[in-house]
């Protein structure tokens, strides 16, 4: 009876373990040294900008996975009382503390150097709704390393992100995000 | 080709996982933080007194009191608009934690300085702490009535000055509640004879918000070191300062609509002098300004 259990089991036993080996040799996974997320909203009166330079963010090299998460009161702003209300008010970062992208890079090849136009497709999270994005990039592979880099436009209401009529001529109902990642191999 | 198939529906799983893991991965390995309770009132003023909240670093704050004559002096008065006290302050934030404010009231013609150190914040996460407390410490010189003599004979020109100190004690209760408590000691170099020099007081507050920037205030200072009013004569009693309030907050600028029966607008004056009673109708229109400008810039974004 066990004879015949483990004659039963030696194939998918060998086949598991060579399947894992190769995931093992296979599996590149880069971590982001130097995170920086900025965004631009062209406002009449005022330009409103600030940087989050404390995103962490993973990607695989090998089928294109890629995560950003961030806490929203990482965004430095210079003027203080913007930062403060861009919490309070706006992103009400108290009940939605953190913001992420969860998704695909396709028309990466790791073994190409040079700049690769690269596109990434997945679900983009800001005060607390989801949505299905599509964000077009370049990614340099350099000695090791990749520099991601990318822009896109976030539309406000597509959030729920409420703008007053009072501030309307402050603030745009578009803002412009900017990423420049420099990733390490893990 | 059975075992084959066998081992693959027993991998299947293995895959599948890979793929989800990424974000999790990093929700996991984010280190636990401290979360600090920030904008717990909208500005930096209660009603008549301070909250903990301190400007941000390189911020300047022109801040506007008003207050007017009684409301009960009717139509004939412009419900007390035609009588207004005035204070102009500037509030300056050297860091975010230090705050250092000037300012003139026109009722007594005083001149006030005050120094606000955010010394405690209230926070949830690796480090917790219930409350905020902010320390400030203060001082104002009258400049009326001109002449030494018109006030008594001994009077000379170091009993113009008083000095408050004060323990700033805030809680945010929820996104829309926060409460403040005010120990607070007064001292005036020169008091009345029914007066104490060093006058003790206990303030309580706070703010309710009824909208993303509107908010309910209230405020009230009992002054435990109030002489008796039945000893005094009717037009030298004195009385608890209290308000009530809206706060209007638009981008850089906090309004604030009070009703309340002090119009003394240095802690000297409201917390020590106030003559009207509020629960006898006694009110005075009131409002707070201020208009926020950023004048030291780091180098962030474009």
């Amino acid at each position: 009876m066990a004879q015949n259990l483990v004659q039963l089991l030696r194939a998918p036993i060998a086949i598991g373990l060579i399947f894992t080996a190769t995931l093992a040799i296979g599996q590149q996974r880069y971590f982001a040294e130097k995170p920086s997320i900025t965004f631009f909203s062209d406002g009449l009166v005022e330009d409103i900008t600030a940087a989050n330079k404390k995103v962490t963010s993973i990607f695989d090299a090998l089928n294109g996975d890629i995560a950003f998460l961030m806490n929203v009161k990482d965004f430095e702003f210079s003027n203080k009382l913007m930062q403060t209300h861009f919490n309070e008010k706006y992103m009400e970062s108290e009940t939605y503390p953190k913001s992420s992208f969860q998704g695909k890079v396709t028309g990466f090849n790791a073994g190409t150097t040079g700049a690769q136009q690269v596109k990434a497709v997945g679900k983009l999270t800001i005060h607390g709704v989801t949505r299905e994005v599509d964000v077009p990039g370049t990614i340099v592979a350099s000695s090791g390393k990749l520099i991601l880099k990318a822009k896109f436009l976030v539309k406000l209401e597509d959030y729920k992100i409420v703008v007053p009529q009072v501030v309307w001529d402050k603030i745009a109902q578009q803002v412009e995000v900017t990423l420049d990642f420099d990733y390490r191999p893990l | 080709m059975k075992r084959f198939i066998l081992s693959l529906i027993l991998l299947s799983p293995c895959v599948v996982k890979a793929q989800q893991d990424l974000l999790q991965q990093l929700e996991k390995d984010t280190p636990a933080e401290t979360e600090y309770a920030f904008a717990t009132f909208k500005g930096t003023r209660l009603g008549n007194g301070h909250t903990i909240e301190t400007k941000g670093g390189g911020s300047l704050e022109f801040i506007f009191g008003h207050r007017f004559g009684l409301i009960s002096g009717g139509a004939y008065e412009m419900f007390g608009l035609d009588q207004a006290y005035v204070r102009l302050g500037l509030d300056y934030g050297i860091t975010d934690r230090l705050s250092v404010s000037i300012g003139r009231t026109s009722t007594d013609k005083s001149v006030d300085g005050y120094l606000k150190y955010r010394a405690l914040r209230q926070s949830t996460g690796v480090k917790n702490f219930p409350v905020s407390v902010t320390a400030l410490g203060g001082v104002a010189y009258k400049l009326a009535p001109k002449k030494n003599s018109d006030v008594s004979p001994t009077y000379e020109d170091v009993d113009r000055l008083s000095y408050t100190g004060q323990l700033l004690i805030a809680r945010k209760f929820s996104p829309g509640l926060s409460l403040q408590l005010m120990p607070t000691l007064v001292h005036k170099n020169y008091v009345e004879s029914y007066e104490e020099n060093n006058q003790f007081a206990l303030g309580v507050g706070g703010r309710v918000k009824i909208s993303r920037s509107m908010a309910l205030t209230a405020e009230y200072y009992w002054n435990t070191s109030r002489p008796d009013n039945n000893t005094l004569p009717d037009d030298a009693r004195l009385y608890d300062a209290m308000s009530i309030g809206l706060d209007i907050e638009t981008g850089g600028h906090v309004f604030q609509i009070l009703l309340t029966n002090a119009i003394g607008l240095t802690e000297r004056a409201f917390i020590t002098e106030t003559r009207d009673n509020f629960f006898d109708g006694d009110i005075h229109l009131g409002f707070n300004v201020t208009r926020n400008f950023q004048l030291k810039k780091k180098k962030e974004g474009r």
